[in-house]
This record gives structure tokens, C-alpha cells and sequence, in this order.
């Protein structure tokens, strides 16, 4: 019996981490269609790359030789249509790649929104690793750049920018940083901070145009406020949407806004699969959760999900517990279950925030049981395993705090940051045992 | 993508061009540099110990300033800016001619003391060496030698860049301290307090350096002159004796090599300071690791050997020499200390399960063999273990191993290769630290369940090539041999990933990774 060939379509986390645990339970013949590079790298660490912390080879989490050593096939290519009737994959190139099970992981693009002059040269967004060789082209000499955005692109794109001393303003619709995730406490202390690294907020203020200089390059911007900014470089941070357009040429696979796909990650067509940032769910297995996830980790709780199912082990997607982290310039952020940007009914909170402004714990519960739903924590570490347990043992806030000393993760003789958050918690949440 | 627009500047913290302050610092410490060399071709040198305390001075303070100037006024926080669009720090042209000079000087100081002014048998002095008689008179009462200008430059090296590495680490407590440490064990332990014992005509020694690092310490010369200072001296043996079999030992179960490694050791302190803008350069390969395992091992192989043939021919078949120790009471430690590890490799406890055959079976052989080689030349009555006369075997390791691997290469391909060849491939020290660290200690670095991205920061800037990553992304524990504990993975680490931590030895290898939902997959 021949083994089953299994194509995967994208090179990113998800698509490798289901290659790499496909490989671990079985003999399939695997390969991955990669369109922006031969080999897998870590799309989370392209800024590093601008700001001179690595180069290129640096970002590969895994030396070239081990794809060979792991019979995982690559192949640098376009796809242009699936074929489910005939199960094969053709490329761009002519080349034409049959299937037994087939897995859709082609992540993002990044969102524009028809603004005029988005396409002139100098302005563009970053995911891509040729979006990080024009911005290396794009920004050579300029002075001044416009980060259009509010979320974690755009401060990236931000802190980039700043290590070459080009001044940088970040204009933000809403009326605070990253608004529909983060509370306003933490979005303004992160707002202090970036301005404390010299970048020029300004809210309630929306793209209206770019405007192109003599030269036929970005020479400035125009709010809908009527402002206009002078800039050599427009950074186009407002999101992202599923990578599909691709697929309108196969229209057995049932797309909406991602890949629809259910529980199982099965799309509508048979032995074909999606993951990661690509993926819109009927309905997520987690109802806190939103159909659509572009999370490193979902990404690849999703990779290794499929792969089980691939190799005989049916495995529905249950993502459990919400976790996920970021740096902004210098302050980490670390967040284990929910804490929503504002309280939700019925819900108690509990904001600590050091002195120096580059720490902060904001402990989320239900007011009545005093059930923990979840912590975001800046510039203090926490172990996942402990608040995992918490979250799932359903701990109370009291509990959590009285043993927060076991969660800390920050390195060894570091001031104790426990302490003075259970002395600030225990002053306002005078507890009745 | 490669960037291979080297810039020609001296490491800029942050890239772009260095501003007025900054350049005026790396002025006063050029022209501190410039003053030591142009003591060079003079026979005597006027005003000697106010020019040396001069040209230190402008060194000195010449780094600190420039290195206030970078980071001081910036928030604290990661600096890493630049780093590989510099030349210096990116193996650029400027990179390759400091390269060169660092080997050169090592060249000279190793083979040819004469060209820095070291004078004959009842000759004075001249030239650089001749500049630090002074400082030499005052601290210990004697003439300079080469070694005490080395000395006093090394020492100068890890104040004036120790100092620079905490204003660049200022927010992480861990590598203030562990600075701190360095810079003290340096200034007091190798420099000052050899000196002091001078003055008191007491036998030099730096009581941190350990045998087989320190491979110098049971020569025969070194033993009879500890030996014949009485007390003292006899105290001075003994603890060194205790370092290797009883302070190491304990220390390493507790706290893992990098109490030595990071904390106390000079090649360690300079690694740490003056080697820190190469710690990237170390080569992360699959590779170059399984190159590392079999030099290290074998650089300690021969310093055993070595050691073992000395102190055997020394000891002489009788108690003439006035050692109470004697051959056959050698032969006796050698099959104690050897045979122990060689049974621990047969039975193989719990702690050293994973280790594979071949590993066991080479490592078993090697031990039987200078056993049975040392208990020959005992029956036989020869004079020599290993067939070879100890005295060129302990020669041939002063050059190769002490002088040409530790010195030249290891210092002098600090902007090729990164700062810690020596350690990684050549410390025999490293190597038996890094055995007991890997199977009898609770220290491990602790991976944070599944938050790792990936980045690649913490491989990158491990000075000894560990590829963390490739352990962080499964949220595996990283228990390494090589590891000496620097802490900068953790600190360059944006998401909170990994920890230094002591514990419990069984726990080490793995945190389980987190298992998410109540049937979905774990994340590896």
C-alpha cells in the first residue's frame, strides 16, 4: 500500500506545524507549497530583521537540512486552482501536484480600504517577507513616516521605524491604542510609552488620501479632519483578512469571509482541510471566540489538530484556554483567559499598575462566585501552566492572588512583583472569608 | 536578503551615524590605547606610573562614556539595534582587522614578550612593559612581566565593559548582579589578591581558578612552591584540591556551571564585557554542536592525561623528594576517581539513562586505557605513563591548549567567531562542569508552556550556540551541557518564554507542555 500523499498549500506556522506532527505519526508523503519563500521562517520575527536584531537565516526556525532529514517536500510555487473532482492541486507554474488529503493554510492579507493613493510607491503594509524587503527599500533616507492603524502592526511598524530615527506618526481612528482589545488603563500606559520612544499619536483621526510628491512617491497624507502630514513613508496597519482570493477559482471549497470550515476543520469539500488565519468557522467550538483567528498559537493548536485527524485520529479544534502575548517597544504583555476591553455584565475587576508606568496587572472575575476570567499582565511574566490550571479549575480572584508568587516568571532576583499587587488588591477587595 | 552593506563604524548600540559626546568618548579612549602603544620603542619611560594611570584612565572612561551616551538617556530595554548592520558586530571588514590585531597581540605576548619591552635576566625593562613597573612596585613590589601588563589590561577590559554591559542591561536585575559578580572575582580574586600575596612572599595564586582550567596547578614547581611556604601554602593546595572535588561539585548541583561559568570565571568575566557585542556570532549549527562535543571532551581527555603523567613523574618510586604522596597511592586516586565514573557509566543511575551506547562505550574505554597505562608504568617501573616524556606532553598542551586555543583563538577571533570559543570547544573546565550539569543538577532553563513565536532572539544571542529555539518551540526545558547560565536568552526573549531556575533534578527535563482543551492537542 502506497503511503497517502498529503499537499499542503502554505508554509507558514500552521501549515509546518501540521507537516511536522503528520510526520510524527506517520510515513504520508507530505509536501508544502510555499509562495514567499523555500523555506519556513517566523513571520512574528520579521521586524527583528529591519531593526538589526537577526538576519534572514536567522528566523528560520529550522535549519534547511532538516526538511530533507524529515522527507518533508518543499515547494516554492503559486497555486492556481484546485481540482476536488481529480483530488490535484495545480500550480501556476504548470506543475500539477495529486492528493489524498489536502490542507488549505495560507493565512493573511493585510486590509486596505480603497483609500486613494494606497498604492503609490512608499506606502504598504508589513506581513509578508517581500512587504519587509520594500519597506527596507521604501524607507532608505526618508525622514518622516505615517503609521495608519491601532493594533499591533501598526506599533511594530512603529518601533521599526524608531531604531532608524525616522519620526513616526501613528494615527489612530478610535480614540485610544488597540481599543477593542485592550482596556483603557493598559492602552494609555502603552501610549505613554510609545511616546516616551518619541511616536506622535493621534486619535480620532482617519485616512482620508495619500498624496503623491513630483516624484511620483508619497509625499504626504490627508485626515478626513483636514489635516495634511508631510512623510516619506505611509505604513498601512488596519488589519487583516483571510489569504482566499486565490481560491475563487475552485468553487467547490466554500469560502465567506475565510475557508468555512466546522469543528473538524473539514471544509466543504471531501479530504480537504483548512487552518490557521485562512480558516472562518461555522461556529467555534470556544463560543467566546470569534469565527475568524489570526493568532500565532490557534495557528498552530489548528496545525496539530489536522494532523491528528489526517493520520486516523479524528480531533475536533477545542482551543482551550485563551492565551496570548505581544512587546510593545520595551513592555511585554502576557494575557491568559478574558479580559475584554470593557467589563462585561456582572463582572468585578482589579487594576494594579507599578509606579514607573511599565507594569500592570488587571485581574478580571465574576462578581458573584468570584471566578477568575482571566489576567492581562505588562512588563511582569507569568507561567502558562498555572494560570492555565487556574483558569481551568475555575480559581477564585482570591485564590489567585493569595498564590500569585506561584505564577511569576520573571527572572531570578527580580524585584517581587506579587507582593504589592495582592497589598494593592487586598486594600480595595476587602475579602469576607 | 543579506545586508552586505557593512558600515565601516565602531558597534553602534543603535544604528545610524554616533554623535558628538559619542565620539569624543571613543576619542579619549583611542588616544588612551594610542598613549599604551607609544610607550612601545622607548627604553625608559618618563613618568611612567602618572602616563599608565593616565592612558587607563582615558580607556576607561572613554568606554564608559560612550556607552552612557548610548544607552543611559534611551528607555531601558533591549538594545540590540543595529547589531548585524554593524561591522564590527556583523564579521565586517572593520570586524576582521580587529580580529587580526587581537591575534597579533596575543602572538607577541604568548612568544615574543621581548618586542613589549620584557627585559632579560638583571635587565631592566623597557618599552610598554617598562610603563608598568610602577603599578607592578606598588601592588606587588616587582618588576612588571608580560603577564602582569596583560593582567592589569584584562582587568581594565571588564571593568570599563562590565560597566557598559550593566548600563546597557540596567532594567534586568539578574545581569546587573551577575556583572557585578564578574567584574568583582576579576579585580579582586585575579588581580589584586595575587599581587597582595606577592608582596607577602607568598606563591602567587588566583584562588578561582581551578585545576583542569588552571592547568598550571600541579606542575611541580607549583606544588613544592606552595608546599614550602608552610602553612599558608599547604592551605592554598588543599583548597584547591577542595575546589575540584568538593566546592565545584556542590555548587554546580545547586546553581548548574554557571556559578563558575558566568559568575566567577575570568575567561567568563571577559566573555561577558568585552565579549558581549559577539556573542551572535556563535555558530548555532547541528553541526557545529557535534564539533564542540567531541573537542571539549577531548581537550579534557588530554588535560587528565597530562596531569596524571606530570604529577606521576615527579613523585619519583619513593618518598625522596619529601612528597608523603607516591606512585602507587596515585595509581590508587586515579582508579578511584576514574573507576567511580566509568561504574557510574556501566550501571548507569537513573541520571544518566539517556545517554547513548556508543558515548558510554568510548567514554569507558578511554578510562580503562589511562588506567591500565598508569598501572603499567607502575609495574614496569618506567618513569613516564604514556610512553611519552610528561614533560613534552605537558609542554605541548601549555602551547597548544593553554596558549594557542585559549589565548590566540579564543579572545582573538572574538569579532569572528563570537566570545566563547574557547569555552565552547576547549575549556576542560567547562567540560566537567558542563558533564555534572547535564546529569547531577537542579539548574534548567524553564520554557513557558506554549508562548513561544519562534523569533529566534534566544538562539541568536547565545554566546555558546545553544539553539534554544529549537527547545522553546516544543516547551521543552533546555538542559544543556554548554550552557553557562548568562541569562540572555531569557532577557532578549519578547514574549516571556524562558527562565533560569533551579529545582528539582527529576522535574527538569520537562514542564509538560500545555495541553489545550480537554481532548484537542498539545502544544509542541
Amino acid at each position: 500500500m502506497n503511503d497517502p500523499r498529503i499537499v499542503i498549500i502554505g508554509n507558514g506556522i500552521s501549515g509546518i506545524t501540521a507537516a511536522r506532527h503528520i510526520r510524527k505519526h506517520s510515513d504520508a508523503q507530505i509536501t508544502v507549497i510555499g509562495k514567499e519563500s523555500e523555506h519556513f521562517f517566523s513571520r512574528t520575527a520579521l521586524m527583528y530583521v529591519y531593526m538589526g536584531h537577526m538576519r534572514y537565516q536567522d528566523i528560520k526556525p529550522y535549519e534547511d537540512h532538516f526538511w530533507e532529514k524529515n522527507r518533508i517536500g518543499l515547494k516554492q510555487g503559486t497555486v492556481q486552482r484546485i481540482d476536488t473532482e481529480q483530488k490535484k492541486v495545480e500550480l501556476t507554474d504548470g506543475a500539477t501536484l495529486p492528493y489524498d488529503s489536502l490542507i488549505i493554510a495560507t493565512g493573511s492579507a493585510s486590509n486596505t480600504f480603497g483609500w486613494p493613493g494606497q498604492d503609490l510607491p512608499g506606502v504598504q503594509g508589513l506581513y509578508s517577507l517581500q512587504d519587509l524587503e520594500a519597506m527596507e527599500e521604501n524607507t532608505k533616507g526618508i525622514r518622516r513616516a505615517v503609521i495608519v492603524g491601532g493594533g499591533l502592526i501598526g506599533v511594530e511598524m512603529s518601533e521599526m521605524l524608531r531604531t532608524r530615527n525616522i519620526a513616526v506618526t501613528f494615527l489612530v481612528r478610535e480614540d485610544t491604542f488597540w481599543g477593542s482589545i485592550l482596556p483603557k488603563q493598559e492602552a494609555d500606559m502603552i501610549v505613554r510609552h510609545m511616546q516616551e520612544h518619541g511616536v506622535e499619536l493621534k486619535f480620532n483621526t482617519e485616512l482620508k488620501e495619500i498624496v503623491a510628491g513630483d516624484d511620483g512617491r508619497v509625499a504626504a497624507v490627508r485626515t478626513k479632519g483636514g489635516e495634511e502630514m508631510a512623510c516619506g513613508f505611509v505604513g498601512l496597519a488596519v488589519g487583516v483578512h483571510p489569504n482566499i482570493a486565490w481560491l475563487k477559482g475552485s468553487p467547490v471549497i466554500m469560502a465567506d469571509k475565510g475557508v468555512l470550515v466546522n469543528e473538524h476543520l473539514e471544509t466543504s469539500a471531501s479530504d480537504v482541510y483548512a487552518i490557521g488565519d485562512c480558516v472562518e468557522f461555522h461556529k467555534n467550538p470556544d463560543p467566546q471566540r470569534k469565527n475568524i483567528e489570526q493568532v500565532w498559537y490557534t495557528g498552530r493548536l489548528m496545525g496539530e489538530t489536522v494532523a491528528r485527524t489526517i493520520t486516523g485520529e479524528r480531533t475536533a479544534y477545542d482551543p482551550g484556554i485563551w492565551f496570548n502575548s505581544a512587546k510593545f517597544f520595551d513592555i511585554e504583555y502576557q494575557t491568559y483567559g478574558w479580559v475584554r476591553n470593557e467589563r462585561q455584565e456582572g463582572e468585578a475587576e482589579h487594576y494594579w499598575e507599578h509606579p514607573n508606568g511599565r507594569s500592570a496587572v488587571h485581574l478580571v472575575w465574576n462578581a458573584g462566585d468570584r471566578v477568575l476570567h482571566g489576567v492581562n499582565s505588562f512588563g511582569f511574566r507569568l507561567r502558562q501552566e498555572v494560570f492555565d490550571r487556574w483558569l481551568h479549575e475555575k480559581a477564585t480572584v482570591d485564590h489567585v492572588v493569595k498564590h500569585l508568587h506561584e505564577a511569576a516568571f520573571d527572572p531570578e532576583l527580580y524585584k517581587r512583583m506579587a507582593p504589592a499587587i495582592r497589598a494593592s488588591f487586598n486594600t480595595t477587595n476587602k475579602v469576607t472569608a | 536578503m543579506s545586508h552586505s552593506d557593512h558600515s565601516l563604524s565602531i558597534a553602534a548600540p543603535h544604528s545610524g551615524t554616533l554623535d558628538g559626546p559619542q565620539k569624543a568618548a571613543l576619542t579619549l579612549a583611542a588616544l588612551g590605547v594610542l598613549a599604551l602603544l607609544i610607550s612601545l620603542p622607548m627604553n625608559t619611560v618618563p613618568h611612567a606610573g602618572l602616563w599608565l594611570v593616565g592612558a587607563l584612565l582615558a580607556i576607561a572612561i572613554g568606554v564608559v562614556g560612550y556607552a552612557w551616551r548610548s544607552y543611559a538617556h534611551h528607555p531601558a530595554g533591549i538594545k540590540n539595534n543595529g547589531v548585524w548592520h554593524t561591522g564590527l558586530t556583523s564579521r565586517g571588514a572593520v570586524a576582521w582587522q580587529v580580529g587580526v590585531m587581537l591575534t597579533s597581540f596575543y602572538i607577541v605576548l604568548y612568544f615574543f614578550p621581548q618586542y613589549l619591552g620584557l627585559a632579560g635576566e638583571g635587565h631592566a625593562n623597557t618599552g610598554i612593559i617598562a610603563l608598568f613597573d610602577p603599578l607592578s612596585r606598588l601592588l606587588g613590589g616587582n618588576p612588571a612581566s608580560q603577564w602582569f601588563v596583560y593582567g592589569t589590561l584584562y582587568t581594565v577590559a571588564i571593568l570599563s565593559m562590565g560597566t557598559k554591559f550593566i548600563l546597557k542591561y540596567r532594567h534586568n536585575k539578574y545581569e546587573v548582579v551577575r556583572t557585578i559578580s564578574v567584574m568583582f572575582f576579576q579585580l579582586g580574586f585575579a588581580f589584586l589578591i595575587p599581587e597582595i600575596l606577592a608582596r607577602l612572599s607568598l606563591p602567587y595564586n588566583d584562588f578561582k581558578n581551578m585545576w583542569p582550567l588552571n592547568y598550571s596547578f600541579f606542575d611541580s614547581w607549583n606544588v613544592q612552591g606552595l608546599l614550602s611556604t608552610g602553612g599558608f601554602g599547604l592551605f592554598m593546595l588543599l583548597f584547591g584540591v577542595a575546589m575540584i572535588f568538593l566546592i565545584s561539585p556542590i555548587l554546580t548541583y545547586f546553581y548548574g556551571k554557571r556559578w563558575y561559568c558566568s559568575w566567577v570565571c575570568g575567561c567568563g568575566g571577559l566573555a561577558e564585557t568585552a565579549g558581549d557585542p559577539f556573542r551572535q556570532l556563535s555558530d548555532k549549527s547541528v553541526k557545529a554542536w557535534k564539533l564542540e562535543r567531541w573537542m571539549i571532551h577531548s581537550v579534557l581527555v588530554f588535560a587528565v592525561v597530562m596531569t596524571a603523567a606530570l604529577i606521576y613523574s615527579y613523585l619519583g618510586g619513593d618518598s625522596a623528594k619529601g612528597f608523603w604522596l607516591t606512585r602507587g597511592m596515585l595509581l590508587g586516586i586515579i582508579a578511584i576517581v576514574l573507576g567511580s565514573v566509568g561504574v557510574v557509566l556501566l550501571v548507569r543511575p537513573v541520571m544518566v539513562k539517556e545517554l547513548n551506547n556508543t558515548v558510554r562505550f568510548i567514554a569507558l574505554g578511554i578510562l580503562l586505557v589511562i588506567i591500565g597505562l598508569t598501572a603499567y608504568a607502575y609495574i614496569i617501573g618506567s618513569s613516564d605513563i604514556f610512553f611519552v616524556q610528561s614533560y613534552s606532553l605537558r609542554k605541548a598542551y601549555g602551547f597548544a591548549i593553554g596558549a594557542i586555543f585559549s589565548g590566540v583563538v579564543g579572545v582573538g577571533f572574538y569579532p569572528l567567531l563570537g566570545s566563547r570559543v574557547w569555552c565552547r570547544f576547549g575549556c576542560p573546565m567547562a567540560a566537567v562542569l558542563g558533564m555534572q550539569q547535564r546529569f547531577f543538577s537542579r539548574f534548567r532553563i524553564t520554557t513557558n508552556g506554549g508562548q513561544c513565536i519562534s523569533c529566534g532572539n534566544c538562539s541568536t544571542y547565545c554566546e555558546m550556540g545553544i539553539d534554544v529555539r529549537s527547545y522553546a518551540q516544543r516547551g521543552e526545558n533546555i538542559v544543556r551541557s554548554s550552557c553557562v547560565g548568562c541569562g540572555i536568552c531569557a532577557a532578549v526573549c519578547p514574549r516571556g518564554v524562558l527562565k533560569l531556575e533551579n529545582g528539582k533534578p527529576s522535574s527538569r527535563f520537562s514542564s509538560d507542555p500545555i495541553a489545550i482543551g480537554k481532548t484537542g492537542a498539545t502544544l509542541r
